[in-house]
């Protein structure tokens, strides 16, 4: 589905991601996991087009989308929600999808009819897939943080992707919040066959729900495989270790 | 109640009611309502950009001044009818729009808003240089009115003088412009041009090509600018170079951030109230540009919303209060 083939990137004279190679396979469920600065935003930049790599390449389902641009990529399948909450504030949660619909069905260059009731239907089903149907006239902006993280996987969802990239999903919420959304991607992903590619600090989380693991460290990935596997990896521990977080896995 | 609101049709309730201006008010008043139409069309072609789209124009003018020149050119230059000088004087000025456009999407924030000040400015430059073409420094006088006679004969508009008539087209005009506008905004094109506003990142993995949907609003507003600035240079009976100088482009944004830019009739009405102020006070004193200072340091740390801003918050604040 997704491949990295020795991608690196380098601000100034910082090899942010160094020779990366890492390969997703169709509706499995992969995390990247690492210490803060590890360059894990860094790789999705690279994936989804947001930063051109030095070297390597990207593919897509066979497809070469190596330094393509984002709205391109986005058009071939590929959904991503951001480590920053990145939704449409001003309007409300219904006008935040109905956009994402329009533009995924190619109408946006349709300058005369009325928007109102354009992709209602389809709009409140996927409200419903994501639990915010009462928020439906809501703005956006004023939503809880965890619904407007919600909010966020819908706009991804709503160009109907294959890969889903998520930049921790989970960041800054409380331990219910955080369960719930877990639940959610899961179910997600089951019903939608989504191949999933994940982010997370969060090590149960991780260990709970991804069928493969790599782990990145100084934008270098030093191990790679089933949970049990990178569990057991002694350069792992080592990593976390100086970092305090060994308990954690 | 804002419901009911919503559904009133704005455009048509608002022409008619001006429609009465040639009749019920003073020759001047036509005047000062006709002045108000064109400056209502301009600042809500800017708000395209500014208010929809997120795009800050300091260029806006440009597109104005060419719609001014090329509709003044043709009728006056060539004697082209009107009606054939005013759509192409829209035309022509979207064509500029398409072109500098292309170079200024490019650039993002305070880059773009330099880039459209500096076109503006050549714009002007050559308008205010070209002599055998745009008059140079002495611009272009005399520009000629329609031919409006057929007008004598329908009833009631006898009596009416050259300058009333063309209120009714610049009338006509503008309605139709403002609900074509609003069509746009309301329009899927609209919605994904408020995404971008609201968020570029977020809109471009949502599939958005942010930057042909910000051309594409820059080349619209051109347009729509180019037609207001056609009808002005005819109201004005000459198009000079002033018209394309740079802070007219402030002028404009004033207008539109004085009325509400968050709202779809704000600049109309914030083109509206700086009309009638400017006429106003410039008879008591000449110190418009203070009093104008003024009115916008009180506007900026009280009611940054604008006018209708403030007026929406009002609402808010009683529907509230009678609600508890």
């Amino acid at each position: 589905m997704l491949e990295l083939a020795g991608i690196s990137k380098s601000f100034g004279g910082f090899r942010a991601v160094s020779d990366v190679t890492l390969r997703v396979d169709t509706q499995q469920i992969a995390a990247v996991i690492g210490p803060n600065g590890a360059g894990k935003s860094t790789l999705f930049n690279l994936i989804t087009g947001h930063l051109q790599p030095d070297s390597g390449s990207v593919t897509l389902d066979g497809r070469d989308i190596t330094g393509i641009q984002p709205h391109r990529i986005c058009g071939m399948g590929l959904g991503r929600s951001f480590q920053r909450t990145n939704i449409f504030p001003k309007l409300t949660v219904f006008e935040n999808l109905q956009a994402a619909f329009i533009v995924h069905r190619g109408r946006g260059n349709n300058f005369w009819a009325r928007s109102d009731s354009f992709y209602r239907d389809e709009v409140f089903a996927l409200l419903g897939s994501i639990g915010l149907v009462e928020q439906a006239r809501v703005t956006a902006g004023t939503l809880s943080y965890g619904n407007q993280k919600q909010l966020e996987l819908g706009l991804a969802l709503a160009s109907d992707p294959a890969l889903l990239l998520l930049d921790e999903p989970t960041a800054g919420m409380s331990a219910n919040e955080t369960h719930d959304t877990i639940r959610l991607i899961e179910r997600i992903a089951g019903e939608r066959a989504l191949t999933l590619l994940f982010t997370e600090h969060d090590m149960e989380v991780v260990f709970s729900i991804a069928q493969k693991i790599a782990v990145l460290h100084q934008g270098r990935i030093i191990a790679e495989g089933s949970p049990a596997e990178v569990r057991a990896d002694p350069e792992v521990r080592r990593v976390y270790l100086g970092h305090g977080l060994s308990h954690e896995i | 109640m804002s419901r009911l609101w919503g559904r009133i049709p704005w455009t048509l309730v608002i022409f008619l009611i001006v429609l009465w201006v040639p009749w019920l008010g003073s020759r001047y008043d036509t005047f000062i309502a006709t002045q108000i139409l064109i400056y209502a069309l301009f600042a809500l072609s800017l708000n395209l950009l500014l208010g929809v789209t997120g795009l800050v124009s300091f260029g806006h003018v440009a597109y104005f001044g060419v719609g001014a020149y090329l509709c003044g050119i043709l009728t006056k230059t060539l004697g082209v009818p009107f009606l054939i000088a005013f759509p192409a004087a829209g035309i022509g000025a979207g064509l500029f729009a398409l072109v500098f456009g292309f170079f200024c999407v490019r650039l993002t924030k305070i880059y773009f808003a330099m880039l459209t000040l500096a076109f503006s400015q050549i714009v002007w430059a050559i308008c205010f240089k070209w002599n055998d073409v745009t008059g140079g420094d002495q611009g272009l006088p005399e520009v000629p009115f329609p031919d409006l006679d057929w007008m004598a004969a329908l009833p009631g508009f006898d009596h009416f003088r050259i300058a009333e008539k063309f209120f009714f087209v610049t009338l006509v005009i503008v309605a139709l412009c403002v609900a074509a506008l609003r069509r746009l905004g309301d329009s899927p094109f609209g919605r994904v041009l408020t995404t971008i506003r609201e968020n570029p990142e977020r809109a471009a993995f949502i599939g958005v090509n942010v930057r042909a949907y910000e051309l594409a609003a820059f080349t619209v507003a051109g347009i729509f600018a180019g037609f207001s600035g056609a009808l002005f240079g005819i109201f004005n009976r000459g198009v000079f170079a002033d018209y394309v100088f740079w802070s007219k482009s402030a002028d404009v944004m004033i207008m539109t951030i004085l009325g509400g830019m968050d709202f779809f009739w704000g600049p109309a009405l914030g083109a509206a109230v700086i009309t009638i102020l400017n006429q106003q006070i410039t008879a008591y004193t000449e110190y418009w540009p203070f009093v104008l200072g003024t009115i916008l340091v009180l506007l900026l740390f009280g009611f940054p919303g604008g006018i209708l801003g403030a007026l929406d918050s009002l609402a808010r604040r009683l529907r509230n209060r009678a609600g508890a």
